[in-house]
């Protein structure tokens, strides 16, 4: 049984300037008072938003 | 509970310079409009360099309040690879766009628009397959807005695009991520001019920017290629950390963002909604700038609007299209090919091209003129794929 990755965000780095809401593809990743949200079953694991991320917050695990 | 009305003619979404300058052109000619942004303060966080051209002030018959400008600008200097510059002159500022924002916002509620800070917008009200409205939390309490038009001043992020089905997700290769901080602190080696480093290694596909707000303070900041690995941040730790009159600056604020550089949209209107700024990436290719050209896309949008409400025929809202490109999408397709050329070039190209290139040729490059860059780059005996 493969597992996927899931993206995790470090709340301290990121900066909520909301660009990887903005570069994702499908839709995974929503905006939120607390900062992005991630939509897992959306997510195709393209990895654009973590390369995107000027602060490199999201990291998959 | 805060009475508001529920049936406008005009529902704006986001307050920025886009939301609010089409809310008070709106305003101004009799709509009922209401503005409505996520934040809890209109003009925070800032995701911007703050700097503003001197030409749109003129463009847009603006007078800027001096609480509005953190430093008056007469020029740049921009900095090849191998340290060499070139000096450009032009006339500009670097804002506070926090007092910059807020101002615009108050300058449009007394022209009579409404606006709201503290308003999520969530959603778009279908009824019979049309766009009715809007469903939004307002300061804190769920409420449905009709409204006949509606419009997507929502940033580069755009829910409003997303939810009318307009497709407006930034490729990696087509935005630049962006990341800065606001240095006090430290020397300036002209506290009225920016300036900009070029480099493969400094900025991919982007720049370093020293924006000054004060004598000893700036906006010091990157914007690099989204789809860089190493990410906006990596690069500018890396070029502060070389400079002594920055390293030991105070960092009084973080900011970051992501850029559109070009796709721009062929129809950035969908039945009655419209986008208008980021949210249409209605943003300067080369320099990144957008300030600007979200209140002059506003300033079009408003006129056809209104013409669209006195028809009573959202079907108008297309001639939008065609008004932007003719007044700023057909000169922003031209710089977005300048930057296709410009980002090909290898640092030693670039060093050549700073060689050849004087302060005037400069400007006319970020204002679409291309002809002098091509036969300066045919000159200097490089390939030009395209051309």
């Amino acid at each position: 049984m493969t597992s996927e990755k899931i993206l995790l965000i470090d709340r301290n780095k990121c900066i909520r300037c909301f660009g990887c809401v903005a570069v994702c593809p499908v839709q995974a990743l929503e905006y939120s008072k607390e900062g992005p949200k991630w939509i897992e079953n959306r997510c195709t694991r393209c990895k654009i938003c973590s390369n995107f991320c000027p602060v490199k917050a999201i990291r998959w695990a | 509970m805060i009475k508001i009305d529920k049936e406008v003619d005009v529902i704006i979404v986001g307050c920025g310079p886009a939301g609010s300058w089409c809310a008070k052109r709106l305003a101004e000619y009799g709509v009922n409009v209401i503005v409505l942004d996520r934040n809890e303060e209109i003009g925070t966080p800032v995701r911007c360099g703050e700097g503003f051209s001197k030409t749109i002030e003129e463009r847009l018959n603006l007078k800027l309040p001096s609480f509005c400008i953190a430093q008056k600008i007469d020029g740049a200097f921009i900095y090849a690879p191998n340290g060499k510059f070139v000096e450009v002159k032009g006339f500009g500022y670097v804002l506070e766009r926090k007092m910059f924002d807020k101002w615009l916002a108050i300058e449009a509620s007394n022209a009579g628009a409404k606006i709201l800070a503290k308003s999520y917008v969530y959603d778009l009200i279908k009824e019979k397959g049309k766009i009715a409205g809007i469903k939004a939390n307002i300061v804190g309490e769920d409420m449905e807005i009709k409204g006949k038009i509606i419009v997507g001043a929502d940033g580069v992020e755009s829910m409003i695009a997303k939810k009318a089905g307009i497709n407006t997700t930034c490729s990696p290769f087509l935005v630049d991520s962006g990341f800065e901080y606001e240095l006090a602190n430290i020397k300036l080696r002209d506290e009225k001019k920016l300036e900009i480093f070029l480099g493969n290694e400094v900025a991919p596909r982007g720049y370093v920017w020293i924006f000054p707000k004060g004598k000893n303070r700036a906006n010091v900041g990157v914007g690099i290629v989204g789809s860089n690995e190493k990410g906006a941040r990596y690069y500018l730790d890396k070029f502060i950390a070389s400079r002594e009159e920055l390293r030991k600056g105070s960092i009084i604020e973080v900011k970051g963002g992501a850029i559109p550089v070009g796709g721009f949209l062929r129809d950035m209107v969908k039945e009655n909604v419209l986008l208008v700024g980021d949210a249409a990436h209605q943003v300067n290719p080369i320099h990144g700038g957008g300030i600007g050209e979200a209140m002059t896309a506003s300033e079009i949008a408003a006129k056809v609007i209104k013409k669209a409400l006195d028809k009573n025929d959202s079907k108008v809202l297309k001639e939008y299209n065609t008004l932007w490109y003719k007044s700023r999408g057909n000169t922003l397709k031209k710089i977005e090919k300048l930057r296709e050329i410009v980002e090909k070039l290898s640092d030693d190209q670039l060093n050549k091209l700073a060689e050849a290139l004087e302060g005037e040729d400069i400007y006319d490059i970020t204002h679409g003129n291309y002809l002098k860059l091509v036969k300066t780059l045919l000159k200097l005996g490089f390939k030009l794929a395209g051309f």
